[in-house]
């Protein structure tokens, strides 16, 4: 037995480490990825405000903090049992699709879109977004970094920050929307929806068009046949901001569907001695370990799981892009991790159009945009999409509205189980005896990069490749060899 | 000539602090012109070999952001600070322990349960807890371990400048960074931010009464506060007085109270308890009933004046807690006013 260990992956919030454990015969036993995280935020909680939980658990993570904002905004309307008015919802639900539009921009060109644009066996210098810039000109570099601004400019003059906002409160939020800011949110959504569409023809040039990609993506080292999971519209189309939950099974029927506080039916955590990320399951199926199929409650989140749970999208440019997706990829569903990538663009469209849709509503501007709650507060539960996936937020509190118990299952946990799969597969594709090379490592971390996991939020940020150092030791420890992509 | 090399780092952080510098847009193109990022483990491959293999002092400065939670993360500053001329503490949980710095009034052990037992959504039939060495049916791995508190950065290292907010105002890091690469060091210790209360600076504070007083405290979702009115004058809890300046007030832009989150002015050794006595010092009775039902209307006190600074704090942590009551955290006082030397 020689062990490899991959560790740190550092594009990733806090620390994680890929441990490979590869037998004599030379191929992997088992590849297993450790999440050494834990912040407690949970436990912290209990005692706060629960107006407060919005501002607290966006620092979660600093780079969907608009998820973790709103999900807790929305919590707290179920908390204080009380309605927001019409046009505080479509505001919220405005602002959350332009922060789903550069969240989703920044992971296609800075993070994942290397390995396509640029290639995943390219010098590894240029794996990262100065070779994309390389690749496709300066000219579109600065449109990224504009668009970027523009949107985030947006969400700052709605939502008071854009890292950490302060906007939501039970009832509605703190301040609504000028007829400037409205016409700044019109002409962001139009840029956005144009930008949208050009980074789909980025992926249509760049990947459909290369059989050696396109292989790569549909290649059984990359699949796996799950269960997924997505909020959506009473059409069934994906909507980031509210709707029901909606789970087919691997052949692509309609499994269940159930409402945001009925969570705990139907999701479970699963815990193992050597991770601190718990695996989510359906309870439905229950836990049958890290399996594949319809017997295992294994599932998944996020832009592919949506596209895959909902029967369409509902605006026309992403219609149009969803329906291209599932026809070039043989159908719904898709089980292709790496197709995530296409998916997460279709997204963009739709947030960018449902943002221009919701600015030109007249009632956007309307001053009526808070409630009072009146009633006391008891149990909360709220779920939005993150960019990385289904995020429940559950408050419990006293009658004087501090939390006595709160619960959050972000965006990746519901992925957890099915990213463990997929680096496990990977590496059994790939590793094969105790001589492996940097070539490998890139291959290795597509299996979990295509997922955008929220314990890499914080590393969303900048051009860069994942360093790897990859050890390989005997068992009484001695080093064998050491790999390092420098 | 070479350019100055420097070097980011994050502790325990979520990210917004790196967010927030790729926020600067444009103005990043001039610091990676003026600079050599020669380590960032978020954005760039240079590895902790290639900051061990520079010569110590050789950085001129590293920016360092999250509070300390790890022995990993302690070696990383230490090992830092050996090359680096100077270290800024960046963002609010580096200096003060920030919001995940809350951890601190609970025991480790008790958040353990509840991750991994009490948590309703948690099936966990054997009650197991993840290990620091695990047998598996392969072999051995390990898991790191997590301290009992959470440490500010300057608990662990010698740090030489602060820059306050979560996350950091984007014009202040241009200006810090720019300041260092320059040369123009200012003195050690400082806080590179305006050193004058947030009121100086808000809109608002031509509607501040001179003798402001409340009569009733509200929270943020109890009343809609008029969008040109002091909040505090409204009766919300807004830490501005207390809280340093150089955000643009930016969440009360958005109608909603300071928080604090750009931590007190060089004058205050203890923001929370600074924070506290500013509230207090609004109530107008005299008549002690009247006092206490006012101060009932703070119901959280810890969360509502320490929310960013409790390792910070001369309390830096709730002592003797044991189990996971619910109102542990809820209970636990502020320093005592009479042990700050803060003054206003």
């Amino acid at each position: 037995m020689t062990e490899i260990l991959i560790d740190p992956i550092t594009r990733l919030e806090g620390h994680g480490r890929i441990h490979i454990f590869v037998n004599d015969e030379g191929s992997v036993d088992h590849a297993y990825l450790q999440i050494p995280e834990l912040r407690g935020f949970e436990k912290f909680a209990q005692g706060r405000r629960a107006e407060d939980m919005p501002q607290i658990t966006s620092r979660i993570c600093g780079v969907c903090p608009m998820a973790h904002h709103m999900a807790g905004t929305k919590t707290l309307d179920d908390l204080f049992h009380v309605d927001a008015p019409s046009a505080a919802k479509k505001v919220r639900e405005m602002v959350y699709d332009a922060f789903m539009i550069e969240d989703h921009a920044l992971h296609f060109f800075f993070l994942g879109g290397p390995d396509f644009v640029v290639g995943p066996t390219a010098p590894k210098a240029e794996r990262n977004i100065l070779g994309v810039i390389g690749k496709v000109g300066l000219e579109i570099g600065k449109e990224v970094i504009g668009v970027r601004k523009q949107i985030r400019d947006l969400m700052i003059d709605a939502a008071g920050k854009a890292i950490h906002p302060v906007f939501g409160l039970p009832g509605g939020i703190s301040k609504p929307i000028s007829p400037e800011l409205r016409d700044r949110f019109v002409e962001g959504a139009a840029h956005a929806v144009e930008f949208g569409k050009f980074a789909l023809q980025i992926f249509r040039d760049v990947v459909l068009a290369n059989q050696e990609y396109v292989d790569l993506v549909t290649s059984d080292a990359y699949t796996h046949r799950t269960y997924y999971m997505g909020l959506v519209d009473e059409n069934n189309k994906v909507n980031f901001y509210d709707g029901h939950l909606r789970v087919v099974r691997p052949d692509g029927t309609e499994f269940l569907t159930f409402a945001a506080n009925e969570y705990l039916d139907h999701v479970a955590e699963h815990v193992e001695p050597w991770s601190y990320i718990k695996f989510c399951y359906l309870k439905d199926v229950g836990w049958n370990g890290f399996n594949d199929g319809p017997d295992s409650g294994v599932y998944a989140v996020a832009p592919l799981a949506r596209l895959n749970a909902a029967d369409g999208m509902s605006t026309p440019v992403a219609q149009e892009a969803y329906e291209e997706f599932f026809s070039t990829l043989g159908g719904k569903p898709v089980h292709f991790t790496l197709a995530t990538h296409w998916a997460r663009l279709v997204e963009l469209v739709n947030a960018a159009e449902r943002m221009g849709e919701l600015a030109n509503d007249p009632e956007i501007t309307s001053p009526d945009v808070r409630t009072i709650p009146t009633e006391t507060p008891t149990v909360g539960i709220g779920v939005v999409e993150a960019p990385r996936g289904t995020l429940f937020h559950h408050y419990e509190t006293d009658e004087r509205g501090l939390i006595t118990q709160a619960n959050l299952i972000v965006g990746t946990q519901n992925n957890a189980a099915r990213i463990a799969l997929s680096v496990d597969k990977a590496a059994k594709a790939l590793v094969h005896g105790p001589e492996v090379d940097e070539g490998l490592l890139n291959e290795v971390e597509m299996a979990f990069r295509a997922y955008d996991p929220c314990f890499g939020c914080a590393t969303h940020s900048l051009p860069g490749q994942m360093p790897l150092i990859v050890e390989i030791r005997r068992l009484d420890g001695g080093l064998v060899r050491e790999i390092r992509r420098d | 000539m070479s350019k100055p090399k420097v070097a980011f780092y994050w502790c325990a952080s979520c990210g917004g602090c790196e967010e927030a510098v790729v926020d600067l847009n444009e103005v990043v193109l001039d610091v990676v012109e003026a600079v050599d990022i020669v380590f960032w483990p978020v954005a760039m491959d240079f590895k902790v070999s290639d900051v061990e293999a520079l010569a110590d002092g050789e950085l001129a400065a590293a920016f360092i952001n999250g509070a300390v939670r790890t022995s990993e993360q302690a070696e990383m500053a230490e090992l830092l600070r050996r090359k680096a001329g100077a270290i800024v503490a960046f963002g609010a949980c580096a200096w003060l322990g920030g919001i995940p710095g809350l951890a601190n009034l609970y025991s480790r052990e008790s958040i353990l349960e509840f991750v991994y037992g009490g948590s309703p959504s948690v099936q966990n039939g054997d009650g197991g807890v993840p290990q620091e060495l695990i047998d598996v049916p392969e072999g051995r791995m390990t898991l790191p371990h997590f301290d009992e508190d959470v440490r500010t950065l300057d608990e662990v290292i010698d740090v030489d400048y602060y820059l306050p907010g979560c996350p950091p105002p984007a014009g202040l890091i241009a200006q810090a960074v720019m300041a260092l690469v320059e040369g123009r060091l200012p003195e050690k210790g400082l806080v590179l931010a305006p050193d004058v209360a947030l009121c100086a600076e808000c809109p608002r504070a031509v509607t501040k009464p001179e003798d402001l007083k409340v009569a009733r405290f509200y929270r943020p979702y109890e009343i809609v506060a008029d969008p040109e009115t002091c909040l505090l004058a409204q009766g919300l809890v807004c830490l501005g007085p207390s809280t340093r300046s150089g955000c643009g007030a930016a969440c009360i832009a958005a109608n909603m109270p300071c928080t604090g989150c750009m931590g007190p002015t060089s004058r205050v050794i203890d923001h929370g308890a600074k924070a506290l006595a500013a509230i207090a010092s609004l109530i107008e009775t005299r008549e002690p009933g009247e006092i206490a039902a006012l101060s009932e209307q703070i119901v959280d006190p810890v969360g509502t004046f320490y929310r960013y600074s409790v390792p910070a704090s001369l309390l830096h942590r709730r002592v003797g807690t044991k189990g996971g009551t619910a109102t542990e955290g809820a209970v636990a006082h502020p320093a005592p006013t009479s042990t700050t030397g803060g003054e206003s």
